[in-house]
């Protein structure tokens, strides 16, 4: 069973259409970049499925469960790290993830254990005492991150997780979110705008226009191209297609 | 929805208000503060001015300073009732939010969690006031103090409710300077927490008329009368449908379809 189904969606504001029927899906243990310039549509995507808006139209369904009838089952399968940091500033570390684990129904002895590990998972011992809004950039996603991942979501969402950090904080991000993604097997949709972030071995979609323009494996997607990397498969495919709905697909 | 998801849910809620109004050392000061100006000096000058008859819940003549003490119980949870408002709208400014709301629990729970955990907040303040207008020889009887507490929240919660609904009404912070001028001060002006009605109704009708009408005036009379030990039916009886009637407009005003929120340059929110 898919982690993320995400069928057809559409939306609109006033009279721009935001996304134009967006199809994608996350497979559990799976880490898929979805890259797109900025205002190509994925915040607007990360909202409808996280349930914050609703949808003009399509479906979204999380472990097999339809956001729009069992939108409890779905919200609780997911974590998710918003582009806006999201944490209380005025308490610290330990306040909000116990927070998060609370707004999860978490019991008392559960959150201590995920706190416990999470707390070594991410290397937080320096600062879990520490109030939020003392913390550097890079610090406050890792316990984003950590919050995210408390409860052990089977689908983990990131829109543009790392816009702010140093190239150095967002490295680090990448490879820690990806060898969680593997040993936890859990399924990760990462939004970006930044193109060094994607590796060829990753699964990717690219969102331009509100609409999913070519999609699949990158190594393949570059080959099938004849592109060497993934600002130049982007730049081909987004300047080639004038209408900007071409659907280059390799899976 | 669990019952044991939902009272951990509430949990979390209520401790982070609590931990922000800790923190928030000036908030909590300032809170305080506002009310015992009143009590301090506003009441002492206007002690001679104001005489209070014998009017229920009262058996004798009062001094003013006891007249308005249950008026400025009712101006804490006004202004808390505000105060959770105006922290709802920064929170959806700031994006934390959209942690709450992606909480797998019902909306409309979520959204009483955040009530009732801005009306424990409330409360605490109106004990601690009431802890400090003692040493002022303002001491009501004993059992008024356990009677109260039922009222004090029921007018919280209403007041909470309003609050709630502002704040699916307000879109950016700036504009929440006009709640002042246009909910808190004529809620509280034109209610019998300063004066009894029946000195508005010897200077203008049409505003001893507009005093009965606003529900705040009816939260001070259930808190005065449980502070006395007694009950007040009809303030209660317009406590609790105010509270139904705010609580289900705010649901309407947070609902992804139908919201106040769900303009059409936003998109719809949920």
């Amino acid at each position: 069973m898919s982690a993320l189904v995400v069928d057809n969606i559409r939306f609109s504001y006033k009279q721009q259409d935001a996304l134009k029927g967006v199809s994608l899906t996350v497979e559990r243990g799976t880490f898929v970049a979805l890259l797109g310039a900025n205002g190509a549509g994925k915040t607007t995507l990360f909202s409808i499925i996280t349930g914050l808006y609703r949808a003009h139209g399509g479906s979204v369904s999380v472990m097999g469960h339809s956001l729009e009838k069992q939108s409890l089952k779905a919200l609780a399968a997911m974590g998710v790290v918003f582009q806006k940091s999201t944490l209380d500033m005025d308490l610290t570390v330990g306040q909000n993830l116990r927070y998060a684990a609370d707004l999860q129904g978490m019991t008392r002895k559960d959150s201590r254990q995920q706190l416990d590990a999470a707390i070594e998972l991410h290397s937080m011992q320096d600062y879990i005492s520490r109030k939020v809004g003392a913390l550097s950039g890079g610090q406050r996603r890792r316990v984003e991150l950590a919050r995210a991942l408390l409860h052990q979501p089977v689908l983990l969402l990131l829109d543009e997780p790392t816009v702010g950090l140093d190239l150095g904080s967002r490295q680090d991000f990448v490879n820690h979110v990806k060898s969680m993604c593997q040993t936890q097997q859990t399924g990760v949709l990462w939004a970006t705008h930044l193109m060094d972030e994607v590796d060829h071995q990753d699964n990717l979609y690219l969102l331009a226009k509100g609409n999913i323009i070519a999609n699949g494996n990158t190594k393949t997607l570059l080959e099938e191209h004849n592109q060497t990397d993934v600002a130049s498969l982007f730049n081909h495919l987004n300047v080639n297609d004038t209408a900007g709905i071409s659907k280059s697909t390799s899976s | 929805m669990k019952i044991a998801h939902a009272l951990r849910c509430l949990r979390g809620v209520a401790v982070r208000e609590a931990l922000r109004f800790i923190g928030q050392r000036g908030r909590f000061i300032s809170a305080l503060v506002r009310p015992l100006v009143w009590l301090f000096i506003f009441a002492a000058g206007f002690r001679s001015v104001l005489g209070i008859s014998i009017i229920p819940p009262y058996e004798t003549y009062i001094l003013y300073e006891e007249y308005i003490t249950p008026g400025l119980l009712g101006m804490i949870l006004l202004f808390n009732g505000m105060q959770s408002s105006l922290s709802m709208v920064y929170d959806r400014e700031m994006g934390s939010m959209s942690v709450l709301l992606t909480t797998p629990l019902p909306r409309w729970y979520l959204l009483l969690c955040k009530l009732l955990a801005g009306v424990f907040v409330a409360v605490l303040q109106t004990y601690v006031f009431l802890a400090i207008a003692w040493f002022w020889d303002i001491r009501p009887p004993l059992h008024g103090y356990l009677m109260v507490l039922p009222a004090l929240f029921c007018a919280g919660l209403m007041l909470g409710a309003l609050g709630l609904l502002l704040s699916s009404l307000i879109k950016q912070l700036e504009n929440f300077a006009g709640v002042m001028n246009f909910v808190i001060f004529p809620m509280f002006f034109a209610s019998s927490a300063l004066y009894p009605l029946w000195k508005m109704q010897e200077s203008s009708l049409p505003l001893y008329w507009l005093c009965t009408l606003n529900p705040f005036s009816h939260a001070v009379e259930l808190v005065r009368f449980a502070l006395y030990g007694k009950f007040n039916w009809l303030a209660l009886l317009i406590v609790a449908v105010c509270t139904i009637v705010f609580l289900g407009a705010a649901a309407i005003g947070y609902d992804p379809s139908r919201g106040f929120l769900s303009n059409k340059t936003r998109g719809r929110t949920a």
